[in-house]
């Protein structure tokens, strides 16, 4: 993502428009974004505290949380682990179709989420192309939680790459060199030398996977099958008390929803920062 | 290209010792993985559309077109991203002016702001909305006064499409602006251009790749948006059902084929903005950004 200049810039306000942009900017964000969004607590804040925890502690609402906590932590350690693979890969060897394969990463982000949802539905049916093989052994992969896990898998797989790639590219090869002139083999110059030094982008990846993932609704609701206490998800159980006009039951979901968004943001953030502070360290 | 060349490390370059290189069969392995991966993961499903869509022949995908609400469906969705991203054009124009071009308190505040939307549920997007506009929302009873429909109406899907997609065209902008500082500017108004004069002679056309793609990313994303509509929305076939609320109906009423043929319309858009990615970071503006 990213983040504010603090370096002291000579005339800081020689160019003309600072009151017009950010004026309209901040006026547009509060409007779309900010109002709406503290209407939710707002409207949260009516309700008594006993109202409230009744409906986020119900064991229904908690079956959702640990559904969607839980399995979207799945899916976005996978993706760390892959994802730390195939940003290698992509960034240190050359192979073919290494061009196509970068083009791809993105793809979750550019495809709609109801159209990864119905075609991921369609591969991991017990008649689908993957589905048959795993339902031979046993494993249900449509309409489960493995399903969930597919769907939440695939919609982190840009944010551990991408956050990876260039770090990796400035890694200065000065210090794998220096530690192989000491004689530390290759394993041991990657877990203590190379490993360090991306951490902290290893772990904003993930750190986005993981927020991407507990707010993701279009691709899960179709591999799902939606069954309460089963495979309901967090954003799922918010359509339906809506559906049932049970506005104050979505509300309370919603707010807690919102603050878990909100924190991981915030990790982000501070993930980030200590992502630069250690490039700036290393230049 | 040469057989032995075709799996290079980049380290087996004569400059860098072979110390700092993985034997052969750990590259090959770990180049193994990250094609497995991306194939079971991203091409599988990208040719499952397709696959689906023309299951039955051509003309039976085209024939899935040849309907009144599919043909509203893709009206509704083209009308609502020519709303949006314009909206969202200005917007990240005038951050990332502000956050790149000036120095103020609480920018990196203001920058963690823009990417708030990106954060929250596109569920809660939607819902926002109704608690503001709906029957029983704070401004429910005065839209009602007014004779004004927002949520289960069009207005509704573009308040919800343009929240979810605030992000993409200033977190495009924002880094290129700051990479490239300014000096150039300053330049510009030294010689005596005024400030417009200054943006669309040299800042724009500086960061023109960065905002081509940013409007194409934002314009896909916009077509794609799928839960915050669906739930102000309504989905209501043929009036406030788009691409993707169509998509989930068909798909729901077992009309297999045209819903994939739906998607596969929205596929190619997603194919289009990573090839137009691509092609974007290679011509490039003067540097690299990520995500």
């Amino acid at each position: 993502m990213i983040s504010g200049n603090k370096r002291a810039q000579p005339n800081r306000r020689i160019l003309p428009g600072f009151g017009l942009s950010m004026g309209f900017a901040v006026t547009y964000l509060g409007l779309l974004v900010l109002i709406p969004l503290a209407g939710v607590f707002i409207r949260a804040s009516g309700m008594t505290w006993q109202e409230f925890w009744t409906v986020v502690t119900s064991p229904q609402v908690v079956a959702t949380y640990k559904i969607t906590f839980g399995v979207s932590l799945a899916a976005a350690a996978t993706n760390a682990v892959f994802g730390l693979i195939v940003a290698w890969s992509l960034v240190r060897y050359t192979f073919p179709g290494k061009r196509v394969l970068d083009a791809i990463v993105d793809l979750p982000f550019a495809l709609p989420t109801a159209v990864a949802g119905i075609a991921l539905t369609a591969i991991y049916a017990e008649t689908g192309i993957m589905g048959r093989w795993f339902y031979a052994l046993g494993i249900e992969t449509a309409f489960s939680r493995v399903g969930i896990y597919i769907a939440l898998t695939f919609i982190g797989i840009p944010f551990v790459v991408r956050s990876l790639q260039p770090v990796l590219e400035d890694l200065d090869p000065e210090f794998e060199e220096a530690a192989a002139s000491l004689g530390a083999s290759r394993l041991r110059a990657f877990t203590h030398v190379i490993l360090p030094g991306l951490l902290p982008a290893l772990l904003t990846g993930f750190a986005l996977a993981y927020a991407r993932a507990i707010g993701e609704y279009g691709s899960v609701i179709f591999i799902s099958g939606n069954m309460p206490f089963e495979t309901e998800i967090s954003p799922l159980i918010i359509v339906k008390f809506l559906e049932q006009f049970q506005i104050a039951q979505a509300t309370a979901v919603a707010a807690v929803m919102l603050v878990a968004s909100f924190v991981l943001l915030l990790g982000v953030n501070i993930l980030q920062r200590w992502t630069e502070s250690i490039g700036r360290a290393r230049t | 290209m040469h057989p032995s060349k075709t799996f290079r490390s980049r380290n087996d370059s004569p400059r860098t010792p072979a110390a700092t290189a993985e034997s052969p069969a750990v590259r090959l392995t770990l180049i193994a993985v990250t094609m497995a991966f991306l194939s079971l993961f991203l091409f599988l499903p990208l040719i499952t559309v397709f696959h689906e869509a023309f299951r039955h022949g051509v003309e039976v995908y085209l024939a899935s077109f040849d309907d009144r609400h599919v043909r509203h469906a893709i009206r509704l969705t083209l009308l609502t991203a020519a709303i949006c991203v314009p909206l969202n054009l200005i917007f990240g124009v005038a951050a990332a002016w502000a956050v790149t071009k000036f120095d103020f308190r609480g920018k990196s505040l203001f920058v963690t702001l823009i990417d708030l939307p990106f954060a929250v549920s596109p569920v809660i997007a939607g819902f926002v909305f109704i608690i503001i506009f709906g029957a029983h929302g704070y401004l429910g009873p005065l839209m009602e006064r007014w004779d004004v429909q927002i949520v289960f109406a069009f207005p509704g899907i573009v308040l919800a499409t343009t929240f979810g997609t605030v992000p993409f065209i200033a977190r495009e902008l924002i880094p290129l602006m700051q990479a490239q500082g300014r000096d150039e500017e300053f330049a510009a108004m030294t010689l005596g251009a005024s400030g417009w004069r200054t943006f669309f002679k040299v800042t724009l056309p500086n960061v023109k790749w960065g905002l081509f793609y940013g409007i194409i990313l934002c314009n896909a994303r916009a077509m794609g948006e799928f839960g915050g509509v669906e739930v102000v929305s309504g989905n209501i076939s043929g009036k406030t059902s788009t691409m993707t609320l169509h998509i989930q109906t068909l798909y729901f009423s077992f009309a297999t084929v045209p819903a994939f043929a739906m998607a596969s319309v929205l596929a190619m858009l997603a194919l289009v903005t990573l090839v137009l990615k691509k092609r974007y970071r290679m011509v490039g503006d003067k540097k690299r950004i990520n995500l």
